[in-house]
């Protein structure tokens, strides 16, 4: 029987909406795909486009970006900043043969534990069905 | 006996022995003090003189270019075997320079748009009974580093005369620097334009534009002119030539050393200055950067962290 | 090395990389010689999706020793796809800037890559065959003013166009930035110093190469010797012009075979793949391809400096002009078919590229602001054309209405001889190994062959067959569009 592809998904969560959203969905026992690696960073705006591509490269098959939802940043701009960058990195990844489910920004609250859950049960399911990032092949260069 | 050097090309276009030569003057001292015993623009030694010489007998080879075929991984190994030193030189060696733009596409895709007769070179071919041979032309360009131990990179697309000098220097100095070094200034370009005083306080902008769109002041910071100048995210050493020319730096003397891959940074840096919150706004003052990989990723795409385009 | 087949690798005092491949049959003579290209990076494929405008600057790096040529054939092609023409005073910067260039690069190949054969000689040691080596015969003084004559004209290139290796002064309908008072002062100083200098390349030509019956044998003798047709760009006085004109091409036997419009190259230029080599072939398409040979029946043909003065009937500069007659009238007249009368040629070029500096430099308009025609029209397709100092230089792009590079053919000025390179390899081999055994100096002479064409590798392995619609713009003599024509690969004309 072939093994169905469970897809690696690299996700930024800052610390004071989208992590506490998570942890919340923890405490409130609410299920979702298991198919997250949550990395906590203080602001979705501490989130270098260097860490996505290199989450990529590493084998990640999709990429998530949680923050605060516009005008409730902790830090007052920082995910306008994300914002800004996400919107280029976009174009440029889309260039680069990555399709537009595997790289996702959402604005999650502390109190949107159920967000939490739709968000990356749905972003799971769409990269399932688009297969590994990378070809097994692609990982040799010369 | 003076010291062994050696200059060699990869997939590389030349502009870095014309850079050499553009030492001028300097070039018969540095052929008085060294032995240049390989250099096929200019002296007339072939591959199997370097294959005759003994391992780690040449003191320094300068090799330029990016790697595209087994021709050049070939030579790449054999240099290195024959070096104490080896010294990615140029943009294309340190980071897989413009020949790099070929990892947004594959060799099937270059075959298919250079030989559309139906006949394509072949790797080995037999004609009348004579056997021959041309390399394996990769799928992926990689740079020097990828294939070779390298110690150290002199930037730029082409190196200017004055950090030659200045890392010839360095090299036939005292005290080498760490292994990895790149031999130019350790900061943005910005710090080197001549016009950094223009810079506004706070550098915003409602749009970007593309080049033949408008004049641009030659006085000007060229950034806040709206044109896409990537100084900002670009190591310091060429004095800014390209503004000099009244046009945006293109970002050929890749990153700091803070940096590991150049183009995420230099999208940062232009993502930093938009002057919108807007998704729909933010979209629209994007379409004047119509072709981000090739702005952001001009010289440094197989030194990425993805190094290429997904292949089919 | 088996002593069937002898390898040249890698050939030497030249752009980009390649290979020789000699086979000999049991006697020891050389049954064939194949001149191969191994290089290949694909510029027309990783072009597509870029912006038009940024085409100059990625073109460029074809070539780093023919950078500007690049850049200009391809400013040149930005023009006609966004329909714009340059202010006055941005043509002759343009014009000024690929003149400067044109000194630097000739007297480059003279003195560094080709001269070192005559100067110290074909079958010196290797180890002399060098720039150094001709510094040592012609002496440190010399060497010296060489080196400062090189050093002022790339200062004046980087003046001009920001940077001497890879410029970025292209833009369609203009050039980034104008030049001053005290820049056109610059060049006029340069200039006079660069048309002496030619004269004084010529005399060392003709006092190292000219009066040594040995080397006047070797140029005039059937080993070096093909009658192929001669391509070149000239002016409507049939002059030869390096930035703008009609191509003409003569048969061997000098007469017109035809004038036309770069922009319509495709009627007359096809390309043929060999399995052996990533360079391809270029061939007469009105005569066909008859394999490697030469005469009327072939479409075999020649660029660069001899092709240049054999289709030309003339310099548009007076020395020039004069060294033009005299190379001529001491090789037979036109057309020269000896191979190594480039070496000759390139010098002659040299000496019309500085008078044509001067010219330019002392041009009052050259100085007035106005250098910047924007581009207003939607862009589709354009076609710019120069020679390159190694040949005649096509860039022909496709795009769509923002701009982007949907398609790009290239044609690069050494892939015109690629032929005739070949051949001449072949004819060399054959004439000149006859014993079997192979003296380094001789194999040298097999790589003279190629050397005196100053291929450009780098740049010859790019092209592909032109199947992309052809447009034709009609406009009135004032300039306003009256009609648009196109062709399609199939042939058939509509009007849009």
């Amino acid at each position: 029987m072939p093994e169905t592809f469970e897809p690696k998904i690299v996700a930024f969560f800052c610390n004071w909406c989208t992590y506490l959203a998570a942890d919340l969905a923890g405490t409130s026992r609410i299920k979702y795909a298991p198919n997250t690696r949550v990395v906590r960073v203080m602001c979705s705006g501490r989130v270098d486009p260097q860490f996505i591509l290199d989450a990529f490269a590493k084998g990640a098959d999709g990429v998530l970006i949680g923050g605060c939802h516009p005008g409730d940043c902790h830090y007052q701009e920082g995910n306008y900043k994300m914002l800004r960058r996400f919107a280029l990195l976009k174009r440029l990844v889309k260039q680069m043969g990555i399709e537009d489910e595997r790289l996702r920004l959402e604005w999650i609250s502390a109190a949107e534990g159920e967000r939490v859950k739709t968000v990356i049960n749905d972003m799971v399911a769409k990269v399932r069905a688009l297969g590994p990032r990378a070809a097994a092949s692609q990982k040799e260069v010369a | 006996m003076k010291p062994k050097v050696a200059f060699y090309w990869c997939a590389s276009c030349g502009g870095c022995e014309e850079a050499v030569v553009d030492l001028d003057e300097k070039i018969l001292d540095v052929a008085n003090a060294v032995d240049i015993v390989f250099w096929p623009v200019a002296l007339d030694f072939k591959e199997h003189d370097v294959e005759a010489m003994p391992d780690g007998s040449i003191l320094a080879s300068f090799i330029n270019g990016a790697i595209r075929n087994s021709d050049q991984l070939k030579m790449a190994k054999l240099l290195r075997a024959k070096s104490q030193v080896v010294v990615a030189f140029g943009v294309c060696a340190q980071l897989g320079g413009i020949p790099g733009l070929a990892n947004l596409t594959d060799a099937k895709g270059i075959y298919a748009e250079v030989f559309k007769d139906g006949v394509t070179p072949e790797r080995l071919h037999q004609n009348n009974g004579h056997s021959l041979s041309l390399p394996e032309f990769f799928d992926t360009v990689v740079e020097l580093g990828r294939v070779i131990d390298v110690d150290y990179y002199v930037p730029g697309c082409p190196p200017t005369p004055k950090i030659i000098g200045a890392a010839l220097g360095v090299l036939l100095g005292s005290e080498l620097p760490p292994k990895g070094t790149v031999l130019a200034p350790d900061e943005a370009l910005c710090e080197e334009c001549p016009r950094k005083d223009t810079r506004p306080e706070k550098m915003l902008l409602k749009e970007f534009k593309r080049v033949h769109q408008v004049v641009a002041d030659q006085q000007t910071c060229l950034l806040a002119q709206g044109l896409a100048c990537l100084g900002p995210g670009t190591r310091a050493g060429c004095e800014a030539l390209c503004p000099r020319g009244n046009m945006p730096c293109t970002g050929c003397f890749g990153p700091t050393s803070r940096v590991r891959d150049y183009g995420a940074k230099a999208l940062s840096a232009l993502a930093s200055v938009i002057d919108s919150d807007d998704e729909a706004e933010i979209a629209r003052i994007l379409d004047a950067l119509p072709d981000p990989a090739g702005l952001f990723y001009r010289y440094s795409l197989p030194s990425s962290f993805l190094g290429r385009r997904r292949m089919e | 090395m088996d002593n069937r087949r002898i390898t040249i690798e890698p050939i030497t005092r030249l752009e980009g990389h390649g290979k020789i491949e000699i086979f000999l049959d049991g006697k020891g003579v050389v049954e064939r010689a194949y001149f191969q290209v191994p290089e290949l990076r694909g510029f027309e494929k990783f072009a597509q999706g870029r912006p038009a405008e940024d085409m100059p600057q990625i073109t460029s790096r074809i070539c780093g020793v023919c950078p500007t040529a690049h850049h200009m054939a391809s400013t040149k092609a930005l023009d006609a796809l966004y329909q714009v023409t340059p202010p006055p005073a941005a043509r002759k910067i343009r014009e000024l800037i690929y003149s400067t260039f044109y000194v630097e690069d000739h007297a480059l190949h003279f003195y560094f890559l080709g001269g070192p054969d005559f100067v110290v000689g074909p079958q010196a040691p290797a180890a002399e065959r060098n720039v150094l080596g001709v510094i040592a015969k012609v002496g440190i003084e010399t060497g010296q003013k060489v080196i400062a004559m090189r050093r002022r004209l790339r200062e004046l290139m980087a003046l001009a166009g920001g940077k001497a290796a890879h410029p970025v002064f292209g833009l369609p309908g203009g050039v980034a930035k104008p030049l001053t008072a005290a820049d056109a002062a610059r060049f006029r100083e340069v200039a006079g110093e660069a048309v002496e200098f030619a004269q004084f390349t010529l005399g060392i030509f003709e006092k190292v190469v000219l009066q040594n019956s040995e080397y006047v044998d070797l140029i005039l003798s059937d080993a070096y010797t093909h009658k192929t047709y001669y391509m070149g760009m000239v002016d409507e006085k049939n002059q030869v012009n390096f930035y703008d004109g009609m191509l003409r091409v003569v048969a061997p036997d000098g007469k017109e075979w035809a004038k036309f419009r770069p922009d319509q190259y495709l009627d007359y230029i096809g390309e043929r793949v060999e399995p052996w080599t990533y360079m391809k072939f270029c061939y007469l398409k009105g005569i066909g391809w008859k394999g490697f040979s030469e005469g009327s029946d072939s479409g075999v043909y020649c660029v660069a400096p001899l092709a240049r003065l054999n289709a030309a009937e003339g310099m548009a500069t007076p020395q020039a002009h004069e060294a033009y007659q005299k190379y001529h009238a001491t090789l037979g007249g036109r057309p020269v078919h000896h191979t190594l009368a480039n070496h000759w040629a390139r010098v002659v070029e040299m000496l019309y590229a500085a008078e044509r500096m001067q010219e330019l430099a002392n041009d009052p308009e050259l100085i007035n602001p106005d250098v910047r025609t924007l581009p207003t029209a939607t862009p589709r397709e354009g076609v710019g054309v120069v020679e390159a100092p190694r040949g005649t230089l096509f860039h022909h792009y496709k795009t769509d209405e923002r701009g982007m590079i949907t398609g790009a053919n290239l044609i690069v000025a050494t892939q015109n001889n690629a032929a005739r390179i070949a051949m001449g390899v072949e004819k060399a081999a054959k004439k000149l190994i006859t014993g079997g055994q192979v003296p380094e100096g001789l194999l040298n002479m097999v790589e003279m062959a190629f050397r005196a064409y100053d291929p450009c590798l780098g740049c010859a392995t790019h092209a592909l067959p032109g199947s992309m619609p052809l447009i034709v713009q009609v406009r009135d003599p004032r300039g306003s569009p009256l009609a648009v024509l196109r062709r399609d690969s199939d042939g058939s004309i509509h009007r849009e």
